[in-house]
């Protein structure tokens, strides 16, 4: 199993050197890299569902917002601590997306996609609704007091770094086990070929539907984490534009590897942060990276290196 | 006993009469030929027994249980084997992925591993298991296809026209491998190529405009002059 | 106001909305009928074409009309050949593959977005209309001798608002002439039938889909002209046209036009009435759960028949 060892090398060096660079990195970036875990976290779970069953969801907002909104509003209206809350978070996430599983995967391809995304839209707005509860656009602001997890203030930059790097290393470590699992291996036979898959004995509808569980609850966990680690939840993060990030990232980083939602959070965050020196429009970048990666490098980063130098990358 | 029979199975695509009323009775451990011009509904009729399409009306049953209503995956947890016409494999995964994607319905761990081995060595495989199932040749795909439906062990293997394509040498090695599973489990098998219907089918069964027309030995129906004029077109 | 005059009105506000989304919503419907896309971006060429308007209206000066029609001629055209070599660049380098084709648009949503921002700015500008009188509208009520007509307080519409349908409805007109009249439309409704058939018989299909993409975002542009002088023209107003012509096209049966005139009606005029008694955001959520439910439940439409 010489394969597995270079695998598990490669993996566990990314989650040490990263362990490490909180000792090393300036504030500015150590804050960044804390934000960057999160959301690459997030990639994880969006990549679990695109990258590896082959469904294009635009609605993965809903499920990143579920989180955090069922975190902070735990915290806010019901007292929860935030342990309790962050559960509250990933359960949430994970109902959300049982539910929005259960409509959409009657569809395929284009409709799958619209559908996703008019729900997470609708979710979006409810969250609009509701703004008496919610605080709308505006959102609300989780109190430091509220942000200590078993004695540990997660408002403290070492601390929130810490518990970044353990959610990233969390969301990793399950990733690629899930897809050495048959589980995971029968995913990625479905995106491959669905009917082949079914005339084989599969049950692939709850095959997609535990797909999109996991990948609801992992992207629940990084909202929940998100609002929690930085203080805030708010509309915004339910937006389209919450969706379409995480495809963004996943399609740069490469779909269907485990590195490649870091990869490409890391490369994007820096690419817009590099740019706002330049100008404001920031998503201009993103909508530049959507069409050029379209039409240049569908596989992504990691999808290049796998398909060049190493066939068995995960 | 009997393993597979439909009573009465018919199917109709807007107004046409794909599959006609057809009882078909399948005793276990037979190899069977399905035959009949293009277009006589072997397909249809097959992907109504195995779930791949849902019938207009009739049953199906399957071991002494109506399976009619059940949706495909269970009639394969049932016992059954499909293998597609068109070659369908997973062209960006491994050949002995492939395999086990198909074994680990009943194996886990090492002796699945063994299994999957077992069955590509059997077809002749073994030393391209690490290949990329799409840089197989068109051959060596249908050979792969039939390495799926033996590691699910099924108690019976629907072949769909497996030597569609195929090369003389590659049909020959291909009846040898029929004639090994032959005695293992029962077998049905769409074809279009005669010399494998006659040299292994025990019995033949022909459809035509989506009837059952005729049902015997390859020798009987060889003979059949019905069968003759609606396949050969001569009178 | 009584009830009855304020739906009246709000019936008027609603046919002005249905027209506008009728165009949107043909543009759209053309795109995905014959070339078998959907277009995220199509709400951005909506906004092109007002943001275009107003440009327009700016350097030409003189009476608003001049700058009005002015501007309806050079924002369709201008945004039809930018989407029209959007679609040369990008769409025809990954051969329309449904799937990329949605990730494509989205990023020229942002790209299209974000350049306005950059170079027009963030506020809401208006564009003055060609003419604007008040209309004020009669209201029947029946009195002591029989019925009589009279003018409620603040029943009243504008002549603008009127030529807003009238002109929708000649477009509209023009739309199905050419589709059904001139070659072009031949040649569109071949391509639309078997795209491969179509190239096996000598039709330019890659150029049809160039003008086509370019017709229907052309259409968009026009109704965002054409309602400019009652909204404003504004960086981030491509959202709800997007949205609503989504509703429309889904409702009408993908594909088919006389279907997504009928929608467009439907919805722009039970819009304005809905309003009456929903706020905005509570109609926006029950209008993106119907699209979703119809995609999951009806997906040839709420008045389409599956097609074969």
């Amino acid at each position: 199993m010489n394969g597995w060892v270079r695998v598990l090398a490669l993996h566990g060096g990314l989650l040490a050197v990263l362990f490490a660079a909180q000792f090393l990195l300036p504030a500015y970036h150590h804050g960044n890299l804390a934000r960057i875990m999160v959301l690459a976290s997030y990639a994880i779970g969006y990549n679990i569902l695109f990258g590896y069953t082959g469904l294009l969801s635009l609605g993965h907002a809903l499920f990143f917002a579920a989180g955090m909104y069922g975190m902070g509003l735990g915290v806010q209206h019901l007292g929860l601590t935030p342990a309790p809350a962050l559960l509250a978070g990933i359960a949430a996430g994970a109902v959300v997306a049982l539910a929005l599983g259960l409509l959409a995967l009657r569809t395929v391809g284009v409709a799958f996609m619209i559908v996703t995304l008019m729900f997470a839209q609708a979710g979006y707005f409810t969250i609009l609704y509701f703004s008496e509860i919610t605080r709308g656009d505006e959102g609300f602001v989780i109190a430091q007091a509220q942000r200590v997890l078993w004695g540990i203030d997660l408002s403290a930059s070492a601390n929130r770094y810490f518990a970044a790097w353990a959610l990233f290393s969390a969301c990793l470590l399950a990733c690629l086990w899930l897809v050495r699992m048959p589980f995971g291996k029968t995913l990625v036979a479905i995106r491959e070929n669905e009917e082949r898959v079914r005339m084989l004995g599969y049950d692939t509808f709850a095959h997609k539907l535990g797909a999109m569980v996991i990948s609801g609850a992992i992207s629940a966990a990084a909202g929940a984490s998100y609002g929690l680690l930085f203080g805030s939840a708010g509309a915004s993060f339910a937006g389209v534009q919450y969706s379409i990030l995480p495809l963004l990232w996943v399609l740069l980083g490469g779909a269907g590897t485990v590195l490649g939602p870091f990869v490409g959070t890391l490369f994007m965050f820096y690419l817009i942060d590099l740019s706002s020196g330049i100008t404001t429009a920031y998503m201009l970048i993103a909508g530049v990276v959507l069409v050029v990666l379209t039409l240049f490098a569908p596989q992504g980063l990691m999808g290049e290196l796998r398909r060049r130098f190493w066939r068995g990358l995960p | 006993m009997t393993l597979l029979s439909t009573r009465g199975l018919s199917k109709h695509f807007d107004g046409l009469q794909a599959v006609d009323g057809v009882d078909f009775d399948l005793p276990e451990g037979e190899v069977r030929a399905l035959i009949g011009p293009n277009g006589a509904g072997k397909t249809t009729f097959v992907g109504m027994i195995c779930g791949r399409i849902a019938p207009s009306s009739g049953s199906v049953v399957f071991d002494g249980a109506d399976i009619t209503a059940l949706p495909a995956h269970k009639r394969i947890l049932r016992g059954m084997a499909y293998t597609f016409q068109i070659t369908s494999v997973f062209p960006r995964l491994d050949v002995a992925e492939n395999v086990a994607l198909a074994a680990r319905r009943r194996l886990k761990g090492r002796e699945m591993t063994r299994a999957v081995d077992e069955v590509l060595a059997r077809v002749g495989l073994l030393e391209r298991r690490d290949e990329e199932a799409g840089n197989l040749s068109y051959g060596h795909q249908r050979l792969l296809e039939i390495a799926m439906g033996l590691v699910q062990k099924p108690r019976l293997l629907i072949l769909d026209e497996p030597t569609q394509g195929l090369s003389e040498g590659e049909i020959a090695s291909f009846k040898e491998l029929l004639r090994e599973v032959a005695g293992q489990t029962t077998i049905l098998l769409i074809e279009h190529n005669m010399s494998v219907v006659m040299e292994t089918a025990d019995r033949v069964s022909v459809l035509d405009f989506g009837r059952l027309l005729a049902e015997g030995t390859p020798q009987e129906i060889h003979e059949n002059a019905a069968v003759q004029a609606a396949y050969l077109g001569t009178g | 106001m009584e009830l009855g005059p304020y739906i009246l009105l709000a019936s008027i506000e609603g046919a002005v909305m249905a027209a506008v989304l009728a165009l949107t919503a043909v543009g759209l419907s053309l795109v995905f009928g014959v070339m078998r896309v959907v277009n995220i971006a199509h709400g951005e060429f909506f906004m092109l074409g007002a943001v275009i308007a107003w440009y327009v209206a700016q350097t030409v000066g003189g009476h608003p009309a001049i700058g009005f029609v002015a501007a309806l001629v050079i924002a369709p055209l201008v945004v039809g050949a930018i989407a029209a070599a959007a679609d040369m660049t990008i769409l025809k380098r990954i051969a329309y593959d449904p799937e990329r084709t949605i990730v494509a648009t989205i990023g020229l949503l942002y790209i299209i977005q974000q350049l306005t921002l950059m170079t027009y700015g963030p506020d809401a500008r208006p564009v003055e209309a060609p003419f604007n009188q008040r209309i004020a509208l009669p209201w029947v009520e029946w009195g002591e001798d029989g019925l009589s007509f009279f003018h409620p307080w603040g029943l009243a519409t504008t002549s603008y608002k009127l030529f807003v349908i009238v002109a929708a409805a000649v477009v509209l007109t023009g739309v199905r002439m050419m589709m059904t009249r001139t070659r072009i439309g031949l040649l569109m409704r071949a391509t639309q039938a078997d795209s491969d058939m179509a190239l096996a018989f000598g039709i330019p299909v890659e150029r049809v889909y160039a003008m086509v993409f370019g017709i229907g975002a052309g259409l968009a542009a026009l109704a965002a002209v054409l309602i400019v002088p009652i909204s404003q023209a504004h960086y981030l107003m491509g959202a709800d046209p997007l949205l609503l012509s989504f509703i429309v096209v889904i409702i009408g049966g993908l594909g088919s036009l006389p279907g997504t005139v009928v929608a467009a009606v439907l919805i722009g005029l039970s819009d304005g009435i809905i309003s009456v008694f929903f706020s905005p955001t509570l109609a926006k959520i029950l209008a993106t759960l119907l699209v979703g439910l119809v995609l999951v439940f009806r997906p040839q439409g709420l008045f389409g028949t599956r097609a074969p």
